[in-house]
């Protein structure tokens, strides 16, 4: 008995010590080393003396960081309201859309999809030259006689970070669209016919029935927006630059770190002290909003 | 059996090689000079050919040394080189940024003090060495290669066109702009979606309103600050240009103002001494000349500005210096000081290099004449935030109109005086 149980162990360590050793090399590693980096006055790239959490203090407490952090973080709570209520719910209106069988829902699934599966470098390229003053947008609002529409989409503060969550959600609305889809459609029939023969409309039946039916796909999609959220980096590095151009509007705490940490080229030398600590704070951030989020949206799920 | 007579041979086949090996070295070391292998690396994948030809040159002459070259995107560049010098291993000779570009590698240990090796250095120009020196320590880190200008490139063909001639003053320049305008032309070329273009504006335009080197020398020694009155009229005046830069300015990014100039959309462009020769080789037929930006009345100077831009640097820990610097030696001599003059079009920092040949780069240096250090690059990039990182954040906020002249002006000054000394006084 004792040795069918170490022999289960051990095939058992065998199976997850690949994964778990990726998972060390990669994650848990270079997060503890973040941590431990954070820690440490850094003279240019070399670590200098160790400061507790003097690099934390500065980065909330000291100009320019305070107002650089919090900007940033602020266009992350912009990110993550717009992609919520916009592409959440246009997803959450596709998918029951698909699922109600309307004519062609077979090919809308695929189209919807499609972008999801383009790289996002490619599609923050192709999408900043549409964006340019003279690019696909304003010159469609030309051809259509409505010059007045034109904008500076990219370059405006009060509309790049807009224009830049409105490419995101082109290029990733197909994802929430078809785990809604799947959701709607685990929904039971009996549940649906049941509440058809009891007359419920067509909204009172969504609202009622299936909405609470799919929480748990809702539960899913709404951490991966707060992680999305939080993580934004490539779009903007894309489109608008490292620098958060124009005059940080677009800047979010993952340009912010990257710039902090690694310098960029063009503005400033690195400071891996202070970008370690952002680091740090982004892992903290999203782990406990994550945490959050499952904890709220798992109160409202419902069990048949 | 089989399998048994395979393993021995398979055993038999690694051994022997090793066993040869030994004698093979012997034998070479007593026939020639084992070659030493170095690694050179670059931030310029366009140049490679030109890296490779002038490398083979080297090799000929050095039997004993061969350079392998490796380029990187420019934009990742530092990173890379960062994470390999910190690991103990990378390039034994590269191309290193200057001023607190320099100082980042430089402070961190990683580079070798050149001076005593290269006594030759301090021949070199004070604006160049500046570029290759750390302020932490004073020592000069890199043999200085190239410098850049920065000044307004006009379109010749349409100053023929419509009779213009060089402007001696700002108003002078604002007529041509005007006339340019009339004749259905864009009058400068520059945008302002990327920050950098607009400290490349200000290098450009700035230093006839705000004085040039007496207000730089007087502000990096905490004279004077950037709340002066010829700073804030400065970008007041730099301001005023959006009139005439192109329709929606904000969101013309760099290939963008580039390409409406060397497609003559656009008559003029603030720009670096670095476009030259992509414009020739854009647009072969295009035919542009510079001239430096007049300030209000014609006795005022008109300057450029200038700054050092890229040095040849050693890895302290190369573990083969010696070789590592007799090739420092050849990329610092006057040939190829020279073969970056005729191929690249670059203004080298060589001393005495004759570059009359090219009358672009003559007329670089002639121009540099009246040069002035580039503000926030020379004086303010080496803690955060830099000058620069305040300058192209908040000059976007001129241009698009969310920030005054005023409170740029206040905030660069409050960032700055964060961290710099003289300010805090």
């Amino acid at each position: 008995m004792e040795i069918k149980k170490l022999r289960k162990g051990a095939w058992i360590t065998f199976f997850v010590a690949p994964g778990l050793l990726v998972v060390s090399v990669f994650i848990l590693l270079p997060l503890f080393m973040s941590l431990y980096n954070s820690f440490f006055s850094w003279n240019q790239l070399i670590s200098d003396r160790f400061v507790g959490l003097g690099n934390f203090k500065r980065l909330f407490g000291s100009y320019p960081y305070k107002d650089r952090f919090f900007n940033a973080l602020g266009n992350n709570v912009t990110w993550f309201v717009m992609t919520m209520l916009v592409q959440n719910s246009i997803g959450l209106l596709f998918g029951y859309l698909m699922s109600r069988r309307i004519a062609g829902n077979q090919v809308f699934r695929r189209i919807f999809f499609i972008p999801v599966l383009f790289s996002i470098i490619a599609v923050g390229f192709l999408w900043g030259l549409y964006l340019k003053p003279s690019g696909l947008l304003n010159s469609f609002f030309n051809l259509i006689n409505q010059p007045d529409l034109r904008q500076v989409w990219l370059g405006d503060e009060r509309l790049a970070t807009l224009s830049i969550i409105f490419v995101n959600i082109w290029r990733w609305v197909g994802f929430p669209s078809l785990v809604f889809l799947a959701a709607i459609d685990a929904v039971p029939e009996e549940c649906l016919e049941a509440a058809y023969l009891d007359g419920a409309g067509e909204w009172k039946l969504f609202w009622r029935v299936i909405f609470p039916l799919i929480i748990p796909s809702i539960t899913i999609i709404t951490v991966l927006t707060v992680i999305g959220s939080l993580n934004v980096f490539e779009q903007i590095y894309t489109m608008t630059g490292l620098d958060g151009a124009p005059n940080y509007s677009t800047d979010t705490i993952g340009t912010l770190f990257y710039r902090t940490a690694f310098g960029s080229v063009d503005s400033g030398s690195p400071e891996i002290g202070i970008g370690s600590a952002i680091g740090v704070v982004i892992y903290l951030l999203t782990f406990c909003i994550s945490l959050a989020s499952i904890y709220v949206t798992r109160k409202r799920e419902v069990q048949l | 059996m089989k399998l048994k007579t395979v393993v021995v041979l398979l055993v038999v086949m690694m051994l022997t090689p090793m066993l040869f090996a030994g004698g093979a070295a012997e034998a070479e070391q007593q026939v020639s000079a084992p070659v030493t292998t170095l690694e050179f690396w670059t931030w310029r994948p366009e140049d490679v050919d030109f890296y490779a030809s002038q490398i083979a040159i080297f090799e000929a002459r050095n039997p004993d040394i061969k350079v392998v070259q490796t380029a990187q995107k420019n934009t990742e560049y530092n990173t890379i080189l960062a994470a390999s010098l910190a690991g103990g291993a990378g390039p034994d000779v590269f191309q290193g940024r200057a001023y607190g570009g320099l100082a980042t590698f430089a402070d961190s240990g990683y580079l070798e003090p050149l001076e005593p090796l290269m006594p030759e250095l301090k021949s070199y120009s004070a604006t160049s060495l500046l570029g290759a020196t750390s302020p932490t320590d004073g020592k000069i880190y890199g043999s200085p290669a190239v410098s850049q200008t920065v000044f307004m490139y006009y379109n010749k063909a349409v100053y023929q066109e419509l009779g213009l001639s060089i402007p001696t003053t700002w108003s002078q320049l604002l007529t041509n702009f005007d006339a340019m305008e009339a004749a259905g032309y864009l009058a400068l070329g520059n945008g302002a979606k990327d920050g950098w273009t607009l400290e490349t504006m200000l290098g450009g335009m700035g230093p006839a309103f705000y004085g040039g080197t007496d207000f730089f020398n007087a502000v990096v020694a905490g004279e004077t600050n950037f709340l002066d009155p010829k700073f804030i009229k400065m970008v007041e005046k730099m301001k005023s240009l959006t009139a005439y830069m192109p329709e929606m300015y904000m969101g013309i990014g760099y290939e963008d103002m580039r390409a409406n100039f060397f497609n003559e959309i656009a008559g003029h462009l603030i720009a670096g001494s670095y476009e030259a020769a992509y414009f020739a080789a854009q647009n072969p037929d295009l035919d542009f000349g510079i001239f430096a930006v007049p300030g209000e009345s014609a006795a005022d100077p008109a300057y450029v500005s200038v700054y050092a831009d890229m040095n040849f640097a050693m890895n302290a820990a190369s573990k083969h210096k010696e070789e590592a610097l007799t090739f420092l030696r050849f990329l610092s001599s006057k040939e190829f000081g020279k073969a970056m003059v005729t191929d690249l079009r670059m203004v080298t920092s060589v001393p005495g290099v004759d570059a009359s040949q090219d009358p672009f780069i003559a007329r670089v240096l002639e121009l540099q004449k009246n040069a002035t250090p580039y503000l926030f690059l020379v004086g303010f990039r080496y803690a955060q935030p830099t000058g620069s990182s305040l300058w192209q954040a908040l000059a976007q906020g001129v241009m698009g109109g969310t920030v005054t002249p005023r409170q740029a002006a206040e905030e660069i000054q409050a960032g700055i005086a964060s961290y710099y000394k003289p300010f805090q006084n």
